[in-house]
């Protein structure tokens, strides 16, 4: 059985944030409509990487991974007959997730008020950079802006040498917008029982700075009792360097003072070991640059795996600093079916991550992949809202779908 | 008592096992929601966010486990006692809690509960529809399982360190505990996922979150890559792959910086006219949007000798005017400060019995389905034993005493 089967919902959004918030409901059983624009499509369409590097619709990596198990229709919301077509979509939906700027679904007339009259128990969950009301609440922003502007970017990296030369960075790949997603998908599920409960629905108004900002919650704590600050200087917590070894570079962790005797012991008690210069984890890491040549002496022996295994072998905290090859072959992560094997007609059979959430009765399947641009078109207009043929062909050619 | 102002997940008891990040930041988010978040812990072996982090103005580590800033953070409006789990007694107690409980959250190092006879077979016995999730750095099966897992040593094996850099770096270390909080949100996902199916059915289950899984989900452009083309990308620092300008740009003031992105021909049109039109903005190495990505280390230079002559805001103010996407990169003093933020009223004030009232993130929604949300105080450790031992499982005085003195309530 699937855990949201009894859940249909409408998503009208673009790139990251409104289309992985669906998808990771659809991968436990939802009912996922995704509608885009006739002939165009969502955004991440366009958006690297593509199959062999060569750009084509059907055939990023991003948009694949982003919409498994959903449903596609093209619709024109501009044409009155496509805002129509929309209304008995929502009549019928349990969620709407839209990602646009906060004008245009009001200025499409399609805004929470309106569909609340089509449908009272509509939960509706707009996702947008700024929000939905304040000074900011037009302004553009994409992930870079969100991590910067949220204060992630202000304090990464950790521990640079000169923050005047090494200025704010955002994390890799576009992690304000998969942090906003999860969050909207907590909320929904929150909205979704509070439902079932009163009956009500909502509006659910999710910014992308605001979910990076809330995750500031350690250093805004220690801000606002202890008066300090963590740019990227002063790491808010100390951490060592990479350490080299023969094929790359590993990352290890000792916090804890039995930690650090583990690891000496793991290098055979070296005598510098009880040199007061790395009696505490704090002292070790603010002597880095001594510790690090003592460090490199043992670890330039070996691979990264071999340090992984001989550490972890000893309780000490360590992994190798992967990359996306390295990650994609980790035997424990096959050993888990971490990555699943999905058929696409545009692509044939690739390995995509699946959701790192486990479930004992209810486990996440994949029953269709990503949908081409107006796959379902059929399937929904004719088979769910009982369209004919013929509308289809004349909605077509009048550009609605 | 099912109106509007009852909050989602009222009458939700949670029986909270977790420490550090991934699990308490997962039912805070339950806590706000309304649900009972009952922390169970204990002096014998305290969350080291109750001593780690209780800086307090000094910036050293304390003792007092009632005095850290972080452990505020993440367990505001949740209950706290204390039993040891160590002695059969304690254990015995925390399965009379999970007995009323609806979800047990944990986030030990997997073996752990087992061998507490708290796994998930035997609190099914206890509980049958108990909603169980467990967090842990490599899962709950596979050959790597025990290994053990901090942030720093997440980032790298999940392969977000290797992303996050300069240009022409090999990576780097990240400033937050970034795999805590997303692996807090999946799991705070998959928990109301698991309780409606729960609600539907009277089915509970047990749910496997691994946080280095959970990085890895969040990085889908690098796998993908790999997975479609075996190639391996290098650290983009803050570029993108197809829009320039598109960085953190120096302006007035010490360490003052300005994130800039410009994703259109149009939008380049007006970002040139409102930073003046200067000669080099109509050079031919920027004339469309490729030559500006490929000769972005240049055009860098360029833009940050108009933007060092601004505040950050300033810059944010005129090209958001112009339709420009840009916000200033805030330290943590001005993310509190700032105006649109203050309106939207992201911050809220929270008081605290030892350490008085601080300033907290709310949870980034509004108004949503519950307007209000739960924020009560954070918990000292303990503070709720009473509730906990003589309310809820209704234990007299004399034998929590006796628990206490034999410290089983420890």
């Amino acid at each position: 059985m699937k855990a949201l089967s009894d859940l249909k919902i409408v998503e009208y959004a673009n790139l990251v944030s409104g289309p992985y918030c669906t998808k990771l409901m659809a991968d436990f059983g939802a009912e996922v409509t995704k509608i885009e624009e006739p002939g165009v499509g969502d955004e991440a369409r366009s958006r690297e990487p593509f199959l062999d590097g060569i750009p084509h619709s059907e055939r990023s990596g991003l948009f694949l991974y982003l919409n498994t198990n959903k449903l596609g229709v093209t619709l024109n919301l501009k044409a009155p007959t496509g805002k129509s077509v929309f209304k008995q979509l929502i009549r019928e939906a349990d969620i709407l997730v839209e990602n646009n700027p906060p004008s245009v679904m009001k200025d499409l007339g399609l805004d929470y008020e309106t569909l609340r009259e089509t449908n009272q128990g509509l939960i509706m969950t707009s996702i947008t950079p700024f929000g939905q009301n304040g000074p900011y609440r037009d302004y553009k922003a994409c992930d870079l802006i969100s991590v910067h502007m949220g204060g992630l970017g202000y304090a990464t990296p950790s521990r640079v040498k000169d923050p005047d030369l090494q200025p704010p960075l955002k994390l890799g790949g576009r992690q304000a917008d998969f942090m906003a997603a999860a969050m909207a998908a907590v909320v929904t599920m929150s909205a979704v029982i509070g439902r079932s409960r009163n009956g009500l629905g909502c509006h659910l108004d999710l910014s992308v700075c605001e979910a990076v900002a809330s995750n500031m919650a350690r250093d805004i704590a220690l801000y606002s009792y202890d008066k300090l600050i963590f740019g990227r200087k002063t790491g808010i917590y100390y951490v060592y360097g990479a350490l080299a070894c023969k094929d790359g570079y590993v990352q290890f962790h000792c916090p804890e003072q039995h930690h650090w005797k583990s690891l000496l012991d793991a290098m055979g008690n070296p005598e510098w070991g009880n040199d007061e210069l790395f009696k505490t984890h704090e002292s070790r890491v603010n002597n880095w640059s001594l510790l690090e040549p003592l460090l490199l002496e043992w670890s330039m022996e070996f691979t990264k795996e071999e340090i992984y295994r001989i550490l972890q072998g000893k309780g000490v905290a360590c992994c190798p600093i992967n990359n996306a090859e390295e990650v994609s072959n980790s035997e424990h992560l096959a050993t888990r079916e971490f990555f699943m094997a999905i058929d696409h007609p545009e692509t044939g059979i690739l390995r995509y991550s699946s959701i790192p959430t486990k479930f004992s009765q209810t486990p996440m399947r994949v029953e269709r992949p990503a949908p081409l641009l107006g796959e379902h078109n059929d399937q929904v207009y004719c088979g769910r809202l009982g369209y004919a043929r013929e509308e289809l062909v004349k909605m077509r050619e009048a550009g609605v779908i | 008592m099912d109106d509007a102002k009852t909050l989602p997940l009222e009458g939700v008891r949670v029986a909270d096992f977790s420490r550090v990040q991934a699990g308490p930041q997962t039912t805070l988010w339950l806590a706000v929601m309304g649900a009972e978040v009952i922390r169970i812990e204990s002096r014998q072996r305290p969350d080291m966010l109750r001593y780690s982090y209780s800086a307090m103005g000094t910036g050293k580590t304390g003792e007092d486990l009632d005095r850290s800033s972080f452990f505020t953070a993440l367990n505001y409006s949740k209950k706290s006692c204390t039993l040891n789990l160590t002695q059969p007694e304690g254990l015995d107690i925390a399965r009379q809690i999970i007995r009323i409980s609806d979800v047990v959250v944990e986030n030990y190092s997997p073996g752990v509960m087992e061998r507490f006879d708290l796994d998930y077979p035997s609190l099914k016995k206890v509980k049958p529809d108990i909603v169980m999730a467990s967090i842990s750095g490599m899962g709950q099966t596979g050959p790597d399982k025990e290994y053990l897992g901090y942030a720093p040593t997440i980032h790298a094996h999940s392969g977000l360190s290797s992303y996050t850099g300069y240009y022409g770096s090999s990576g780097s270390l990240l400033g937050t505990f970034w795999c805590d909080a997303l692996s807090a949100q999946y799991t705070a996902f998959a928990i109301q996922v698991a309780l409606h199916h729960c609600f539907r059915t009277g089915e509970g289950q047990h749910i496997d979150i691994s946080m280095t899984e959970a990085t890895v989900s969040a990085i889908p452009e690098y796998i993908m890559d790999y997975t479609m083309n075996h190639k391996v990308r290098q650290p983009m620092g803050n570029r993108d792959d197809i829009m320039a300008p598109h960085g953190c740009y120096r302006c007035r003031g010490k360490d003052r910086w300005v994130a800039i992105a410009v994703s259109t021909e149009e939008e380049w049109v007006a970002f040139c006219k409102a930073i003046g039109d200067p000669e080099w903005s109509k050079e031919k190495r920027f004339s469309d949007m490729y030559s500006r990505w490929q000769n972005q280390e240049e055009l860098d230079v360029s833009i940050e000798e108009w933007t060092v002559n601004h505040t950050p805001y300033e810059v944010m103010e005129i090209l958001q005017s112009a339709g420009v996407a840009a916000a200033p990169s805030l330290s943590v003093d001005e993310l509190l400060d700032d105006p649109h933020l203050r309106e939207r009223e992201l911050f809220i004030e929270i008081g605290h019995p030892v350490m008085g009232t601080g300033i907290q993130s709310r949870l980034p929604w509004r108004p949503g389905p519950c307007p209000g949300g739960s924020y009560q105080s954070p918990p000292l450790l303990g503070e709720h034993n009473n509730y906990v031992f003589h309310q809820l499982l209704g234990m007299s005085d004399g034998e929590i005493s006796c628990l206490i003195r034999q410290q089983v309530v420890y």
